[in-house]
C-alpha cells in the first residue's frame, strides 16, 4: 500500500505542508517495504488548476491513500474515480501521521473547500 | 471618445463619477464593466432593454475516440483536464477557452460546446445609452464579456463613452481601459486609498494612456492622494467633497447630477476638464 503527503521537505521528519495543490514535494510511502521516496510537485507553479494537476500525479504514482491537512473540490473530483482513500493529517511530522494512520488514529477528510481562485484577491 | 474611469479599490466613487459625468454629458453612452457586481444600472433604470446572453466554447470529450495519449492533459496551462482511470475529465469552470486542447488533439476526440458565463444588457435612459455586463456567479472570468460590451455598437467619434471598470489592476481592468483615450483615476484621501491608487497610476502609465485623476471624499486638511498627485505630478481634473447630501443621494440610487443643481454644476465642470484633456491629447498625440 503506497501513502502519498504532501510535504514542506525532503525528510520524514518534515511538516506536513499546508497546501495539496501547491506543496513543493510529496512523499510516496510504501507500507510493506517502509521505502520513502520524494518527488518534485510540478503542479506548484501552475497557473491554475494546481491541485487538479497534483491529485493527477498523485494517481500517476498509484497511490492507494492520501494523507493532506485539507482539499480542493476539483482534487478531490480526480481522487474519487481513482479511488484514494482522503485522511485528514494531524498535527506532528509526515512519520507521525504516516504512523497515525497505521494505527487507525487518522479521520477520514471528507469535506472540500472550494478552492482559492483568485477570488478578491486579485 | 471613450473615457474609462477607474480605481485601485471598490467603494471609491467609479459609478459615482462614470453615472454623473454620462448624465452631466447629456447625449451619451455608459458601459457598466465592472461584470461580478454592475451597479450602474440601479442610477439609470434603463427602459427597452433588450439582453444578450454571452457564451465561451469548452471541450467536450467523446469517450470513444479519445485514446489516452493526454497531450491535451499535457497541453492546457490552466490544468482544467485530467486523465483517470482511462477517463478524460474536464473541469469545466478551470477552462479558460483558448481552444489548445482541440488543436492538440490527434483523435479529433475533442469538439466545442458553448457554456453561458453571463449577459449584455442595453437599454435607455434618457438621452444615456447605458450597457450592463453581468458575469454569472462563479465563473473565472467576465473578460469575453467586457469585450462583448466594448466591441458593441457603439457611436464613434465625438460622443463621449464612459467605461466604467471593475475595481483593482487585474486583467479584467486591463481589458476594460485598452482601448479607452483617456483614463480617470478616483481616489480616495486614505492611506489604503493612496496605495490603491498607486497601482492604476502604475497600470495607466504601463498601457500609456493619457490620465487625470479625480479626488473624491474631499475632507478639510492633508489629503494623501492630492499629495501623491503633486509628488507625481499628475493632473487633477477635479474635487467632489465628501458630503452628506451626495451620500445619501447616492445611496438612494439616485443621480446626483438630476437632483440638485450644484451637483450638476460640479460635474458638469468635471466633465468639461475631462473633454478638454482628451481633445488636447487627442490632438497632440492622435
Amino acid at each position: 500500500m503506497k501513502i502519498v503527503i504532501p510535504v514542506d521537505e525532503k525528510t520524514l521528519e518534515s511538516k506536513v505542508c499546508v497546501s495539496f495543490g501547491r506543496t513543493p514535494y510529496f512523499l510516496i510511502y510504501d507500507v510493506e517495504t517502509k521505502e520513502s521516496i520524494f518527488i518534485d510537485n510540478s503542479a506548484a507553479a501552475s497557473t491554475g488548476g494546481a491541485g487538479i494537476k497534483a491529485a493527477q500525479i498523485i494517481v500517476d504514482n498509484k497511490a492507494d491513500v492520501l494523507l493532506t491537512p485539507r482539499l480542493g473540490e476539483n482534487a478531490a473530483e480526480v481522487l474519487k474515480p481513482a479511488e484514494i482513500k482522503i485522511y485528514k493529517t494531524i498535527t506532528g511530522s509526515a512519520k507521525d501521521n504516516i504512523d497515525a494512520f497505521i494505527d487507525g488514529k487518522l479521520p477520514l477528510l471528507d469535506e472540500f473547500h472550494a478552492g482559492f481562485h483568485g477570488h478578491g484577491g486579485n | 471618445m471613450r473615457i474609462a474611469v477607474l480605481s485601485g479599490k471598490g467603494g471609491t466613487g467609479k459609478t459615482l463619477v462614470s453615472v454623473n459625468l454620462a448624465a452631466a454629458a447629456k447625449a451619451s453612452t455608459y458601459i457598466d464593466c465592472d461584470v461580478e457586481e454592475p451597479n450602474g444600472h440601479l442610477f439609470f433604470k434603463p427602459e427597452g432593454v433588450q439582453v444578450e446572453e454571452i457564451s465561451v466554447k469548452i471541450p467536450k470529450v467523446d469517450h470513444e475516440l479519445c485514446n489516452g495519449c493526454r497531450k491535451c492533459v499535457e497541453f492546457c496551462s490552466f490544468n482544467a483536464l485530467a486523465y483517470i482511470k482511462n477517463k478524460l475529465i474536464v473541469f469545466d469552470d478551470v477552462c479558460h477557452s483558448c481552444g489548445g486542447c482541440i488543436l492538440v488533439c490527434p483523435e479529433s476526440a475533442l469538439t466545442e460546446k458553448a457554456k453561458v458565463i453571463g449577459k449584455i444588457k442595453k437599454g435607455v435612459s434618457g438621452e444615456v445609452v447605458v450597457w450592463t455586463g453581468v458575469l454569472n456567479t462563479g465563473e473565472a472570468t467576465g473578460i469575453p464579456i467586457i469585450k462583448k460590451l466594448l466591441n458593441a455598437d457603439n457611436p464613434q467619434g465625438d460622443q463621449l463613452i464612459f467605461i466604467d471598470c471593475p475595481p483593482g489592476s487585474a486583467c479584467i481592468v486591463m481589458e476594460s481601459i485598452k482601448d479607452a483615450d483617456y483614463c480617470v483615476l478616483v481616489a480616495e484621501p486614505t492611506l489604503f486609498g493612496v496605495h490603491n491608487l498607486g497601482m492604476v497610476y502604475e497600470l495607466v502609465k504601463l498601457f500609456n494612456k493619457p490620465f487625470g485623476v479625480v479626488l473624491n471624499k474631499c475632507l478639510e486638511g492633508e489629503n494623501p492622494a492630492e499629495k501623491f498627485c503633486l509628488e507625481k505630478n499628475i493632473k487633477i481634473l477635479g474635487r467632489i467633497p465628501f458630503d452628506n447630501e451626495l451620500g445619501t443621494l447616492n445611496s438612494n440610487a439616485e443621480i446626483a447630477v438630476n437632483k440638485n443643481e450644484k451637483y450638476r454644476e460640479l460635474f458638469s465642470s468635471l466633465l468639461n476638464t475631462v473633454t478638454k484633456e482628451v481633445q488636447h491629447e487627442t490632438t497632440t498625440n492622435p
